[in-house]
């Protein structure tokens, strides 16, 4: 054996030594590795019951696309102490397509599914979710949503809206044969006339606020409905009216209703496009702007007529302290206190709704106003007759009035 | 004609309405209408736009009175209509919102239209003050009661209306002033404000179908 010979072996045996070791020590700690693993799966990973009693049912009265799902939430599904983190909601399609399509919190037991098709079936399960842990509930036979062509959830409705609506056709049909209609006094809408009297004589702008939503409101239609005989005399008694605006369309509507105020009222000429103003669809810039016209143009009158939030009691405080005669009305029962603090004469609620009819005191007009009337006894009916039933059964026990009162509660109850 | 086409729209599109609440084929209608609604909504807005910069460059034009506020108007809106349309600022591709952190516009609209928003609310603290103080005067018996049920329910919610009656025995309990002040608001205010919802409910109805059935023509104007 040559020396390079030996040479050569006695190096191989070393390296083979060191990657021996090298391999011993990567193992070593991969497998302590994969046992640490293997503990933290062992301490993380929970055994949980999974939710039980699954039940596909169509939705009642829809147009064929849901299906309501409900279940009894898995026995480890415990309030502060429960194992479960939360659910997940599988659908699978006729063609064996699986989707998750919910998640859900712990104590969930029901799940809507929307946007189906009539024409497919579809199967549910549902899985309850720990850390690291899931347990699924039986896969449910396969159903499909079926289609409802009336609602008859909604027959008291029906009923109600039939009584009501028939009431109002009643009397604006008495109305249209000339029976006389009592229709009380409304202070704020018997101010009107005195409101723009002032303003003539002041020599000073009359300010109109249709409020801030736009033309899908009702309180916006009202608004402009009650401008419709505003603007007329307004142009009777040849004012400068401003009408500053937080919506687009409103502001188109304004003004062909203003145009056609002052054509009907002889004056087409002195109408002109700049009464109605847009000035920006944002709450409290709409607010600072009409403020800063309030201040300096010092109108005689001011009309809050619409939909107010926040910036009732801003613009009506403002009005009030320039010293302008202000007629309020709205819908939002949360401002009213503030109008009313704040302004001459307020329109509180359906008042908004009646003074278009009430201002033109056209019999189809005060008809209508009057079959409303019909909605408040039945709705005052139905509160004494509640009070009654519930004072009966507090007093007797009565199992009768207790049922009774149950039918009156569902018959208002959509 | 120019009645009688929106006429006849109403009629057709409210009754449609009406129908789809009690027929669930057509029951998402009323989202349908919603949504053709904001389209021309959105449109419309080039008319608001258009109406803004007319009548204050009409304004600077005839040096009316305070005419340099329509610079600053103008001035705001040129801005932030180019701050928004260029995407100025943009971090991300040009797919990214206006309202994304770093653009011009949105700091443009966080540092200065935010607080000066906050600052008009702000206002409604004092104008809450002034309008009590004049809606709290005891001038009448009305204005009396308002008086004394605002200060009950006032008092309620401070500890020291606890702390003044909390002497009051078991039996006498509900005139404690933390418990009159619930009772004013469960039952007297509750229930003038179910009656006025229920006045408002019954008047949407009655406008609706005055509406609807061309009873109420005033926003057309009046036959000339």
């Amino acid at each position: 054996m040559s020396l390079s010979q030996r040479k050569s072996f006695s190096v191989f045996p070393a390296i083979q030594f060191i990657i021996i070791i090298a391999l011993t020590f990567v193992l070593s700690v991969n497998s302590f590795a994969q046992e640490a693993t293997d503990d933290t799966t062992s301490v993380t990973s929970v055994i949980i019951a999974p939710p039980t009693n699954l039940l596909v049912e169509d939705f009642e009265y829809d147009d064929g696309e849901k299906l309501n799902l409900i279940w009894t939430p898995s026995i480890d599904d415990q309030p502060q102490v429960g194992k479960v983190t939360g659910y997940q909601v599988f659908r699978v399609t006729n063609d064996d397509v699986t989707t998750k399509i919910a998640e859900l919190m712990p104590g969930a037991n029901n799940f809507t599914d929307q946007e189906l098709d009539k024409d497919s079936t579809y199967s549910y399960y549902v899985t309850a979710i720990a850390n690291g842990a899931e347990a699924s509930s039986v896969t449910t036979s396969p159903i499909s949503p079926q289609r409802e062509w009336v609602n008859f959830g909604l027959t008291n409705l029906f009923v109600i809206a039939l009584i009501i609506g028939g009431a109002i056709f009643y009397f604006i049909e008495m109305g249209k044969r000339g029976k006389k209609l009592f229709v009380r006094k409304i202070a704020g809408l018997e101010a009107v006339d005195d409101a723009i009297g002032r303003a003539t004589e002041m020599g000073r702008p009359i300010l109109y606020i249709p409020g801030i939503h736009d033309m899908d409101d009702v309180q916006t239609l009202a608004s402009l409905t009650i401008l419709g005989r505003v603007a007329e005399q307004i142009a009777d008694y040849d004012i400068k009216i401003r009408m500053p605006v937080a919506r687009s369309l409103v502001m188109t509507a304004a003004r062909e209703t203003i145009k056609a105020s002052y054509q009907a009222a002889g004056r087409p000429d002195a109408y002109s496009d700049d009464m109605v103003s847009y000035i920006t669809d944002e709450q409290f810039g709409y607010v600072a702007a009409v403020d800063g016209i309030m201040v300096r143009e010092k109108p005689a009158t001011v009309f809050l007529l619409g939909a107010f939030f926040a910036e009732s009691l801003i613009l009506a405080e403002t009005g009030n302290h320039v010293g302008a005669i202000q007629i309020a009305g709205t819908a939002r029962p949360a401002q009213l206190p503030f109008f009313i603090a704040a302004c001459d004469f307020t329109l509180i609620g359906e008042e908004l709704f009646a003074a278009s009819a009430y201002l033109s005191n056209e019999p189809k007009a005060l008809g209508a106003l009057k079959g409303q009337d019909v909605g408040k006894i039945i709705a005052a009916a139905a509160i004494i007759a509640g009070v009654l039933l519930e004072t009966v059964i507090q007093l007797t026990d009565s199992e009768s009035a207790a049922t009774l009162l149950g039918y009156l509660r569902q018959a208002f109850t959509t | 004609m120019r009645r009688e086409i929106p006429l006849a729209i109403t009629v057709f599109v409210g009754f449609l309405l009406i129908i789809s609440v009690f027929f669930p084929p057509v029951e998402t209608l009323g989202e349908d209408f919603s949504l053709s609604f904001d389209i021309i909504a959105v449109f419309a807005f080039f008319l608001g736009g258009g109406n803004l910069i007319r009548i204050h460059l009409k304004k600077l034009a005839r040096r009316e009175t305070d005419w340099m506020f329509s610079i600053v108007t103008l001035g705001g809106f040129i801005l932030m209509l180019t701050a928004g349309l260029l995407k100025i600022g943009n971090p991300g591709d040009i797919a990214t919102s206006v309202n994304t952190e770093g653009m011009l516009f949105e700091s443009i609209y966080r540092s200065v239209f935010v607080p000066l928003g906050a600052t008009m609310y702000a206002l409604l603290a004092f104008f809450v003050a002034s309008a009590s103080y004049r809606a709290f005067r005891a001038k009448n018996r009305e204005a009396t009661i308002l008086l004394v049920a605002a200060f009950i329910i006032l008092m309620g919610s401070t500890p020291l209306g606890a702390m003044a009656t909390s002497w009051m025995p078991e039996s006498l309990s509900i005139f404690e002033i933390p418990n009159l002040a619930v009772w004013i608001m469960s039952y007297a205010n509750l229930a003038g404000q179910r009656a006025i919802i229920i006045g408002i409910g019954l008047g949407v109805v009655s406008m609706s179908l005055r509406l609807i059935l061309g009873v109420e023509r005033s926003y057309l104007g009046k036959e000339g």
